[in-house]
């Protein structure tokens, strides 16, 4: 296996600096033909860093980059590109301007020439009928068009397609992180018969079961270095947590969630979802943590956004009895003012109390954005930095002390931990159910079937209905599965 | 799971034709706005609605819609041109005096002039400067090589441009044709080929552009090339209209321009442009202008500001249109 020829990619010593930041540390690595190389890590570890080397999006300080053996001294993207080395990034990379096809186009400098269109048109079709039978994704669609869940489809797609350069390794950074549990599985099950058709991939997961389930080899980062690489079958789900440095194990969460069962507050929300047809509704109540379910996108985010308007004004079928904040899913899109201060984006949600006559109090908002930057464990030398400074899961943090550091006694959450590590969603589980545990009332959307067992209870949606409402002993997975696909519960 | 139905989801294939034929009527905006003015026009004055009439109220279309499309270069790239109004009354002074008594310099500071407006793309692409700074500091530039060139008012264009601007083809007015060329040519180089998705991907998402390996320097320059170009044809064709030129004869083009860009359903941000709603959106502006308000006996001190009230009603309706889009 360690034969030098038989390697893809192989990277030694490889070093990267940030101004003073070193994410990456003398790492070697490198991925073999036909084989599936799982990388797991806390956020900050270093795994984008080192993808984007691999993928030619970032050079290395020092160290040597090798294809196949032999020694690339400049090498780029679409060096990389030649040599069959793609990449499907964390954040969504599609123009949305643009159609399916034309964002194929993009990666393609083949697809050129007279009726260029139809190529890609059929390229990218073939390849997504291969990967996700049934998609319902017209490469005619134009990328805004599409639900987050579909984009990433296309993205998946994309990178598998093959027009003049050859294929051999595909990066998967969080593929699955907005797709549900259907769709998520038929990649994985693609990606497997891709790697044994002899080709490779990096798959890199928050889920650490995608990662044990379909990685031949698991690599651990932490603090830009690699402290464990081994056969897949040598870890499992303990020793993996272990070594990535991570919390303890959701058990303790369960147990905490058993005892905490809360005795029935007052009402807080009462909801019925547009779509509803027969009288099932949304119930509840003051110190609840309540989980929304179902595959992505049908009709929960719709919930939670009607149940956020019914807030501010009355709506029918939506009873919401005090104030109301909410915690975006698409962080970059919905939640965070890029230009602000990271003690900015958490006053903006209690300006009332910051206030100073007509002015906000810098003082009362320091004081507000220090109270939570402990609380929370934002990990920042300045709360006066600029938002961006902060890294993906830093940046959710800063979301949810907003709402928390509100006034709301209601937090409507869309599948906030989307793309976050294990490590700081364990502290924000602590945190959320703290919070309950005051009588706050937690709506939590979420994709990731774990997640639920923070909750109380569980509605499980399908076509924006409520078809499903499950207690916490009844929650099981196949529960939720079975209730998402079938026709009533 | 095997039986597992399709899913049917928000955003399925319905909902997303219903969003398709959202942006299908928005894409029809513009030129609902144009017939509803050309109807205006018909009721106030039905004589017109005849070749000469047409010839005679879009003659001035011509240069606007080549501005408009030059503007709309520089927006599909997420970039505002503050200075072509006074590039194409720059233009315009060139096209009058060099290009007439000495064709060849004439061409070379034409060409020239292009190639300033491309390394004004990499200027800003390389420095990251604000579009709209460096285009305001280049509209006195052009300005004063304007006035340079051309002191004073006169001027005349050369023979060979005032026929061919003075061309009268049968059935159809020549304003008309050339405005569907200009919008079929462009369309087709945009919308069309292979490399304008690459120009229109750098203004929806340039990161993703730059991972895929596409140089963002090249597509800056591009466009900013093009903007360029289509000055120039519109300074050439404005003084083979009115024959002779003046320093200042291009200055409302600037705002002329953008509104005509956004009249057409571009959007400043995220390369959400399009050539023949930009064509048209000039087209609509020509004939707001100045034909339909003369006809509704609004007079001239007026006409700036009802022009302006156009403007707002057909953006607010474009705005009512999107949110339905949602």
């Amino acid at each position: 296996m360690p034969d030098a020829g038989a390697d893809i990619i192989r990277l030694d010593g490889a070093e990267k600096r940030f101004g003073a930041v070193r994410a990456l540390a003398g790492v070697d690595f490198h991925v073999g033909a036909g084989e599936c190389v799982g990388l797991v890590g806390h956020n900050g570890a270093g795994k984008s860093t080192l993808m984007h080397m691999v993928a030619g999006t970032l050079v290395p300080d020092s160290g040597r980059i090798a294809v196949r053996g032999s020694i690339e001294d400049s090498y780029s993207v679409p060096r990389a590109q030649q040599l069959g080395i793609r990449c499907v990034f964390q954040e969504l990379s599609l123009c949305p301007n643009l159609s399916v096809a034309e964002n194929t186009r993009i990666n393609h400098t083949a697809l050129r020439g007279l009726g260029w269109r139809r190529k890609a048109a059929d390229l990218i079709t073939a390849k997504l009928d291969e990967i996700f039978p049934g998609h319902s994704i017209s490469a005619s669609d134009n990328a805004s068009d599409l639900s987050i869940g579909r984009r990433q489809m296309v993205e998946v797609a994309r990178a598998f397609t093959v027009t003049q350069d050859p294929l051999e390794l595909v990066i998967l950074d969080e593929p699955t992180s907005s797709l549900d549990a259907h769709t998520a599985g038929q990649l994985l099950a693609f990606v497997r018969r891709f790697v044994a058709g002899g080709k490779s991939c990096i798959l890199i997961s928050h889920v650490l079961g995608e990662v044990l389930g379909n990685a031949d080899r698991i690599v651990v980062m932490r603090d830009g270095k690699i402290v464990a690489s081994d056969a897949a079958k040598a870890f499992d789900r303990d020793r993996l947590v272990t070594t990535m440095g991570g919390a303890e194990a959701r058990e303790k969460i369960a147990a905490e969630i058993a005892t905490q069962k809360p005795e029935t507050g007052p009402l807080r929300v009462r909801a019925r979802p547009a779509r509803q047809q027969d009288g099932n509704e949304l119930v509840a109540h003051a110190g609840e943590i309540i989980g929304l379910a179902g595959l992505a996108g049908h009709g929960q985010t719709d919930l939670l956004l009607a149940i956020f308007a019914a807030a501010a004004r009355a709506k029918t079928g939506i009873e919401v009895t005090t104030p109301v904040a909410l915690v975006a899913g698409d962080r970059q899109a919905d939640g965070i003012f890029p230009q602000w201060s990271i003690a900015q984006n958490i006053g903006i949600r209690s300006l009332a109390r910051l206030r100073n006559g007509l002015l906000i109090s810098p003082q009362r908002e320091a004081e507000l954005a220090s109270f939570w930057q402990r609380k929370i464990g934002i990990r920042t030398p300045d709360m006066n930095n600029n938002i961006f400074s902060l890294s993906g899961g830093n940046q959710q943090k800063t979301l949810f002390a907003r709402a928390l550091g509100s006034d709301a006694k209601i937090v409507l959450m869309d599948d906030p931990m989307r793309g976050v590590d294990i490590g700081t969603k364990l502290e924000v589980y602590d945190l959320v159910r703290e919070e309950a545990g005051r009588g706050r009332t937690f709506l939590w959307y979420t994709t990731e079937t774990e997640e639920l067992d923070n909750c109380h209870k569980i509605y499980v949606f399908k076509n924006g209905r409520i078809v499903a409402n499950l207690g916490r002993d009844e929650l099981t997975e196949e529960k939720i599965i079975q209730s998402s696909f079938g026709d009533a519960a | 799971m095997t039986a597992a139905p399709v899913e049917t989801g928000p955003k399925s294939s319905s909902e997303r034709g219903a969003l398709a034929r959202a942006r299908l009527l928005r894409g029809l905006l513009p030129a609902m706005s144009l017939v509803l003015v050309l109807l205006a026009i018909a009721w106030l004055n039905p004589r017109a609605i005849s070749y000469f009439g047409f010839s005679l109220m879009l003659n001035l279309a011509i240069p606007i819609a080549l501005a408009t499309i030059a503007q709309m270069f520089v927006i599909a790239g997420n970039e505002l041109d503050l200075s072509i109004g006074t590039f194409v009354g720059f233009v315009g002074c060139v096209t009058a005096t060099w290009l007439k008594d000495a064709p060849l310099v004439g061409v070379l500071i034409l060409l020239g002039s292009i190639g300033v407006y491309a390394l004004l793309g990499a200027l800003i692409h390389l420095r990251n400067l604000p579009s709209i700074v460096v285009t305001l500091g280049m509209s006195f530039v052009w300005q004063g090589l304007a006035i340079l060139i051309l002191p004073k008012p006169g001027g005349k264009a050369p023979d060979w441009l005032l026929s061919l601007m003075a061309v009268k083809p049968p059935f159809v007015p020549f304003p008309i044709i050339a405005a569907l060329l200009i919008a079929a040519v462009v369309h087709f180089g945009l919308m069309r080929t292979s490399y304008g998705v690459i120009l229109r991907g750098s203004g929806g998402n340039a990161a993703a552009l730059s991972r895929a390996g596409w140089s963002l320097l090249k597509t800056k320059i591009v466009l900013f090339a093009l903007a360029g170009l289509f000055g120039v044809l519109s300074g050439m064709a404005l003084i083979g209209i009115t024959t002779s030129a003046d320093a200042n004869i291009g200055n409302g083009y600037t705002l002329l321009a953008i509104a005509g860009v956004i009249l057409g359903g571009g959007e400043f941000v995220g390369g959400r442009v399009s050539p023949i709603g930009a064509v048209i959106g000039a087209l609509t502006l020509a004939l707001a202008a100045s034909p339909l308000l003369t006809f509704m006996h609004i007079p001239p001190d007026w006409q700036v500001a009802a022009n302006g009230a156009i403007l707002i009603i057909v953006l607010a309706a474009r705005v009512l249109i999107s949110r339905r889009e949602r």
